[in-house]
């Protein structure tokens, strides 16, 4: 049985490969594959559950293949099934098979049918590999693959300015959470020295837990994974991408934010239970945001009045009860809560155009003014400021922007000083002095070399927040992103030694990345003369090529598992020791950042309306 | 028009505004209109320059695609040649063609809306638009929605700002950031001027920056305006104002500008460099603009040519029947023309009439149980009658998936987990095996066959809230006489004439109204058929009627009808009140209906992809059927697209030709209005509700970002009233893509039977129909009774038209064509088998 695995990954996954070779022009090919590999998949799905429950239910874990190996690390891919693994196989095979079949006509002459069609069957690909995932390194690949299909099929009206600029504030988001996992990764490769494995928290490895463990250590993690969930499961704080994630069409915004997508957060979270349950903060903590979410997003979806975040709110709702049941511990009914849900949101957002008609209907016939509801009793002023509250959805939008991203602008303009050569006339003595001071190590005085892993991390921040700043040259930003690879590389080049190899996996990546993107970059100013980051530039309108060859650089450049930098990213953590929470917190500020960046650069050049063609594009505001 | 007063006066500004925003109201009263009715004051061509340089719109086709409708055919050679000549004169024909063909022209600039705010953007680097829409649209969506919310708008007695004014004065928060503009609102008048003063600063540049902001999201604007004007459209009342939406838009604005710069702003006019052209300076024609116009006329002229060609060619012996087997009136509507078409074929001694789907008897219409009423004539009209539905047994299905039950956390836990599970099964039998739902709206619903009508009135202070119950005798006989005159069926009637209205049936299509009779204003047509059927019915109707030389006999019945041009199926009213012999014969032609909807679905389907047209009518009228019902299908039907030519005249004038289904048939009878009263009221009504519905195909087709509302698939219902993309986007009002993608842009041909100076005096009497064809909005030509000569109205006169074809291709049997082709065809000349 258990070699069965593995097909769940590979038949998605050619699925995904043919739907990419398939012609553009024929509807009836890229749809019959995604109907064809999703059909099967539910198929394989519902024997091999089957079997596996007559066989008597027990968890299954596999180490597939090894990515990478050197002593202390091991970089593997590792499935697993079990009960939580059979019920998000079940709900998402039959959902995607649904969506499949219902898109085939609904798309119909749509322009991007096949664009849909990939994004659908790359989603399908992530989200499998999520929640066979057996360890938390193969989850995260697929965690990036769900993050990555959000944003396109956000955007897929990408010559309209709001499905971009929302699609960029999800990622965004995502990233946030992208970065939860990766302390939690880097902190618990520290706590076991080894990548492990779901299966062994079970085991006996609870019970070895290391000596002069620090105490915070494991209930940091469970924070982590805590960000890391509620970011994807749009709980509080970050509960405003939901509804602003709509913009794709109906079915996909049904099946990613009405169900499976939003639901990863909780799968995650049921995934990782054995690491935080006996942390009792951990499980207040979940708890206590799941249940202001649901009371929240209840209060928030009461005022809704267009129907898609009204249905996004009541999802949420139940997500965040979800959370509560998982920190409780009842996973049977968390299960069966998940899939109701999923199934509901996904029907009613389906029919949710239907809502004019019906609602009308029912209004003509039944209408009594001014209805009662249950804020009618409470005192004017309370009620106007609870309805005025829900409508501005306290402010959840707001708050990201005023306390993350407005810093950051705010940190990145005090760097307006920095020009390009400015820039480069200070970064490269430094950086070159630090490569001749790595290499004559026993040269430098030892608490120097102990404080600069830190100070090229900070030079390294700095270089990021430039980029993601950047109003004018394009090309700017995009060179200083390199630039803050660099400076990473050599932080944590000085703050352990590492083998030259370990280096150039992770750099090899991002230098070829780098030099494509560089290509493209200067390949669309030929064209386009300057090209700048102060709006949208929609010029995949009329350069789709460049568009689709940069997308994949920005993809290499931000540790997308497409290059080795994957890997090396991983990596590079495992360098950081459990004692440089800053080093840590700075290296994955850089990362976040750095895929902020990268996005922005790509969606301001080749997203939005297309700036030459006034007359072709719709209203900013539509 | 376009004369402003020097200083700036709101009120006067507020109400051009009004003018130039979209006029559709909210969706369950979808009627098709002009776009650019606030242009309709200019020659076509002058109003579409002008619309364009001003507001950005894209109002032909692009050159590419008339060049590759030339290489495709669709635009003639010898046509274009023709209008360059008219244009450019006969030498330089030769050598223009060419520069149409592969010469270079400027594009255009950027568009004068926008110039002036967008300074906020260049100077001070704050995106007002993304600080202020997202809560306005908000804010404004809460008051407004009819019945999305379980919360709804706490405060809803009093104006919009009223509203506001309470709500901010007792809470203990604010919808703005800083504390200027909540104490503006609360301690001012809030005048637009007082606001404009302190934001833009320049009462030269106020009237430009109003229009800027208002057409940064016109569809809220226009939803605003148009509620404004006829609040009755909203069951749920509201009292808004645009006034109302500008004052609170500034306040937003000049609060988004003081968080953003804090008091470090001075306003707009002061720091711009320029002053913006003005608006509405007059736009002088560029080359392109000739050429594109040239081209658009090229193409027109191209089917107009053939239409034309075709009146003249096609065999003109109308075979005279002593007996009709059966008669039937139907809406003008371009869908109906096919299916009267098989009719007359299946059934050659049955005769076919057209005339406005309201069938002339204007009223509101209540349903049983129903709380409000709804109009059941042109949307201009306002009828002083009402017809109450008595004895409805129908059962209004419901679905708890639409239960706001769902939505709050604790009823959700439950609901989710039951329910949910049932939910996945529904879509997959919607899936795979698709029936109707209660989400479904379907025209049968519209009244319960078995129910009865309060037609008749019997005493004239029978009142209901102002309106009459039902018609007078007087008042019935006069509407009956009307109809009958207007179409030309004063004798010879058949032992049964049916009166056929029209609706559609849909789901998931938030549009739905635009799919039912225009004449109706968006409803199905089954009462108003019913009703007249009622009154031609009635005894001392008829007597009125023999007094007036309209004969007719006791043995003849009218039959109310509904023809579902979704599913192509037919319902007949009031069967059982037939005579045994008379239901014999209905029966036998109810075969008859039955076999032309069979052969009508089979046509349809050609437009239809997915529709395998070589399967038996049968088969494909099945798979038509399933389409009304499928969640996933945008197209339930194509509705008017392809719609190009209205004939007003007997059916025997177009009977020989192949249209396509793109033509409204209007049937009238010169020989018995020779001084055209009767045609004056036809025009009256086809000119606006034809070229409405046309003009609103042309713009949404060649505009579709802009004027059309766009792909329909991300639409997000707002409110009950409209449609946005995503949470925080503008309206979209117009049609969605789906609708117009087959349709191409051409203005409408009407062609009047009659003779051109009747004619010409007719479109003279009114000056708001003379506009229509005067500025050529819509085109008109006149075919001679007498001699069959052709002329087409230019520039005010009728001119003779010869068609440059002079044969057209003669088919007999159409169905090796229907089933192998999807784009438009050509006119043909139907080949009469003869007996």
């Amino acid at each position: 049985m258990t070699n069965l695995l593995p097909y769940f990954l590979l038949l998605p996954g050619v699925g995904y490969i043919a739907s990419l070779l398939a012609p553009r022009r024929s509807e009836k090919t890229v749809s019959g594959i995604a109907f064809a590999t999703v059909g099967s998949q539910l198929l394989l799905a519902l024997a091999f559950t089957a079997l596996w429950l007559v066989n008597g239910a027990t968890a299954i874990d596999q180490k597939e293949v090894v990515l990478y190996q050197t002593p202390h690390y091991s970089f593997f891919i590792d499935l697993s099934f079990d009960k939580v693994t059979a019920v998000y196989l079940l709900v998402g095979s039959i959902l995607t098979f649904l969506v499949t079949v219902y898109s085939r006509i609904y798309l119909h002459r749509e322009e991007g049918y096949k664009r849909f069609y990939n994004l659908l069957q790359f989603f399908f690909l992530g989200y499998v590999l999520t929640i066979f995932a057996g360890n938390l390194e193969t989850l995260f690949v697929g965690w990036e693959v769900l993050g990555l299909t959000s944003f396109l099929l956000i955007a897929f009206y990408r010559t309209r300015y709001l499905p971009v600029k929302n699609a960029v504030k999800v990622f965004s988001i995502y990233r946030i959470g992208d970065v939860g996992l990766i302390l939690a990764m880097w902190l618990a490769h520290h706590v076991w020295h080894h990548n492990i494995r779901f299966s062994e928290l079970a085991g006996p490895l609870f019970q070895t837990l290391p000596e002069g463990l620090h105490p915070g250590a494991l209930p940091f993690i469970g924070f982590a994974i805590l960000v890391a969930a509620a970011a994807k499961s749009a709980q509080l704080p970050f509960s405003s991408w939901l509804p602003r994630a709509m913009e794709g069409p109906t079915p996909s915004s049904a099946i990613f934010y009405g169900s499976l997508s939003v639901h990863i957060g909780v799968f995650l979270l049921l995934r990782t239970y054995p690491l935080w349950h006996e942390e009792t903060s951990v499980r207040i903590a979940i708890a206590a945001v799941g249940l202001l979410s649901a009371f929240l997003a209840s209060g928030i979806g009461r005022v809704q009045s267009s129907i898609k975040s009204q249905v996004a709110y009541a999802s949420l709702a139940q997500i965040g009860l979800i959370f509560v049941e998982v920190a409780l511990g009842w996973h049977t009914l968390a299960l069966v809560h998940f899939a109701g849900n999923a199934f509901l949101r996904t029907y009613q957002l389906l029919v949710s155009p239907s809502v004019v008609s019906y609602l009308i209907r029912e209004q003509f016939y039944e209408f009594e003014p001014a209805k009662k509801t249950v804020e009618s009793w409470l005192p004017k002023k309370l009620q106007y400021t609870l309805y005025m509250l829900s409508v501005k959805e306290w402010n959840l939008d707001n708050m990201l922007y005023r306390y993350l991203w407005n810093p950051l602008k705010w940190a990145g303009r005090r760097l307006d000083f920095l020009s390009i050569n400015r820039a480069l006339v200070l970064f490269t003595p430094v950086y070159l002095l630090g490569m001749v001071g790595l290499f004559n190590e026993n040269l430098m005085p030892g608490n120097l070399v102990a404080v600069l892993p830190i100070v090229f991390s900070i030079v390294g921040l700095v270089l990021v927040l430039k980029a993601f700043t950047e109003r004018h040259r394009a090309i700017m930003s995009w060179v200083f992103v390199l630039l803050n690879h660099l400076c990473v590389a050599l932080a944590i080049a000085f703050n352990e030694h590492v083998g030259a190899w370990e280096i150039t996996l992770y750099l090899a990546g991002i230098f070829l990345a780098a030099a494509i993107g560089f290509l493209c970059l200067r390949r669309l100013r030929n064209f386009e003369g300057g090209i700048n980051l102060n709006r949208f530039h929609g010029h995949g309108y009329e350069h789709p090529k460049i568009a689709a060859v940069f997308l994949l650089a920005c993809l290499g450049m931000a540790g997308f598992p497409i290059t080795p930098t994957f890997i090396g990213e991983d990596l590079v953590f495992t360098h950081i020791h459990e004692d440089q929470p800053a080093l840590a917190l700075f290296t994955a500020l850089s990362l976040i950042i750095d895929g902020l960046a990268i996005i922005r650069i790509y969606a301001r050049l080749f997203m939005g309306p297309h700036v030459k063609s006034v007359y072709d594009m719709g209203y900013r505001s539509s | 028009m376009n004369h402003r007063p020097p200083a700036f006066d709101a009120h006067h500004v507020v109400h051009q505004l009004k003018h130039y925003l979209p006029a559709q109201a909210p969706l369950k009263d979808f009627v098709h209109h002009n776009t650019l009715h606030s242009f309709q004051h200019l020659p076509f061509e002058e109003a579409l320059r002008t619309a364009s340089a001003i507001f950005g719109y894209k109002l032909t086709l692009s050159l590419q695609e008339y060049r590759n409708l030339y290489q495709q055919g669709r635009i003639r050679k010898d046509v274009l040649l023709q209008v360059i000549a008219e244009h450019k004169g006969k030498a330089a024909a030769g050598d223009y063609r060419n520069q149409l063909l592969n010469g270079a022209f400027t594009l255009p600039g950027l568009p004068r809306i926008g110039a002036l705010r967008s300074g906020w953007k260049k100077h001070y680097q704050v995106d007002l638009d993304s600080l202020v829409q997202p809560t306005l649209f908000r804010i404004l969506c809460s008051y407004l929605d009819q019945g999305i919310s379980i919360w709804s708008f706490p405060v809803t007695d009093q104006s919009f700002l009223g509203a506001l004014r309470e709500m901010e004065r007792n809470s203990l928060t604010s919808f703005f950031r800083k504390r200027r503009s909540r104490q503006l609102l609360l301690d001012t008048e809030c005048t637009i001027e007082d606001l404009l003063q302190l934001l833009v600063g320049k009462e030269d540049y106020y009237e430009h920056y109003l229009y800027d902001q208002q057409f940064a999201h016109p569809g809220w604007s226009g939803m605003v305006s148009a509620i404004e004007d006829q609040p009755q459209t909203l069951l749920d009342r509201r009292n808004i104002s645009l006034h109302d939406l500008i004052v609170f838009e500034l306040l937003l604005e000049l609060d988004a500008l003081d968080y953003y710069n804090g008091k470090n702003w001075e306003p707009l006019a002061f720091v711009v460099k320029e002053k913006p052209e003005d608006l509405f300076a007059p736009v002088p024609a560029t080359e392109l603009d000739e050429a594109l116009a040239i081209w658009q006329q090229a193409f027109e002229r191209s089917y107009y040519d053939q239409v034309l060609a075709g009146l003249q060619l096609e065999q003109t012996t109308p075979r005279r029947i002593a007996h009709h087997s059966f008669q039937g009136l139907f809406c003008i509507d371009d869908r109906e023309c096919s299916f009267r078409r098989y009719l007359e074929n299946e059934d050659p001694a049955c005769a076919t009439f057209g005339t406005p789907g309201f069938f002339g008897v204007e009223f509101f219409y209540q349903p049983g149980g129903g709380k409000f009423y709804t109009k059941l004539c042109p949307a201009p009209v306002t009828p002083r009658y009402l017809i109450k539905e008595v004895g409805s047994r129908q059962q209004r299905e419901k679905d708890p998936h639409f239960t706001k039950h769902s939505h709050p956390f604790h009823s959700g836990w439950l609901i989710s987990q039951t329910l949910g599970f049932w939910s996945a099964v529904k879509l997959a039998l919607n899936v795979f095996k698709p029936s109707t739902s209660p989400a479904a709206t379907s025209s049968f619903k519209h009244m319960d066959h078995e129910a009865t009508l309060t037609i008749e009135n019997k005493d004239v202070n029978d009142l209901e809230n102002g309106l009459q119950i039902g018609f007078t005798v007087p008042e019935m006989a006069t509407r009956v006489e009307g109809v009958l005159r207007s179409i030309g069926l004063v004798r010879n009637f058949a032992p049964l004439v049916y009166v056929v209205g029209h609706g559609a049936s849909s789901v998931n299509n938030p549009h739905f109204a635009a799919y039912d009779c225009g004449a109706c204003s968006g409803r199905a047509g089954s009462v108003n058929a019913r009703v007249l059927s009622y009154m031609a019915n009635h005894p001392a109707v008829r007597a009125i009627l023999q007094e007036k030389g309209i004969d007719i006999p006791e043995s003849t019945r009218f039959v109310g009808a509904l023809h579902d041009t979704t599913v192509d199926d037919i319902q007949f009213y009031d069967i059982p009140a037939l005579s045994g012999s008379l239901q014999k014969l209905h029966w036998k032609n109810v075969a008859t209906f039955k076999t032309a909807l069979d052969n009508n679905a089979k046509e349809r389907s050609r437009r239809l992809e997915l529709i395998d047209s070589t399967a038996t009518a049968e088969e494909i009228h099945k798979q038509v059927r399933r389409r009304a019902v499928s969640l996933f299908e945008p197209r339930p039907e194509l509705n008017h697209a392809t719609n190009a030519l209205c004939i007003v005249g007997r059916r025997e004038l177009s009977k020989g030709l192949f249209l396509d289904r793109r033509s409204f048939l209007n049937s009238y009878n010169y020989a018995i209005d020779p001084d055209g009263t009767y045609l004056f009221n036809i025009l009256k009504a086809a000119a606006p509700v034809c070229g409405g519905i046309n003009l609103e195909y042309y713009f949404s087709r060649v505009d579709n970002q802009k004027l059309g509302a766009g792909t329909k698939l991300p639409h997000n219902v707002m409110g009950l009233f409209g449609v946005a993309n995503g949470m925080d986007g503008d309206l979209r009002p117009g049609l969605p893509s789906q609708m117009i993608e087959v349709h191409d842009p051409v203005r409408i041909l009407f062609i009047v039977e009659h003779f051109p100076d009747v004619v010409l005096q007719v479109i003279n009497r009114a000056p708001e129909t003379y506009e229509w064809f005067g500025n050529e909005w819509v085109h008109l030509a006149v075919v001679h009774p007498e001699t069959g000569a052709i002329s087409l109205f230019r520039k005010g006169c009728f001119e003779p038209y010869q068609p440059l074809l002079t044969e057209l291709p003669a088919v007999a049997d159409l169905t090796p064509l229907l089933e192998t082709a999807t784009e438009n065809f050509p006119v043909y000349l139907l080949k009469t088998q003869s007996a």
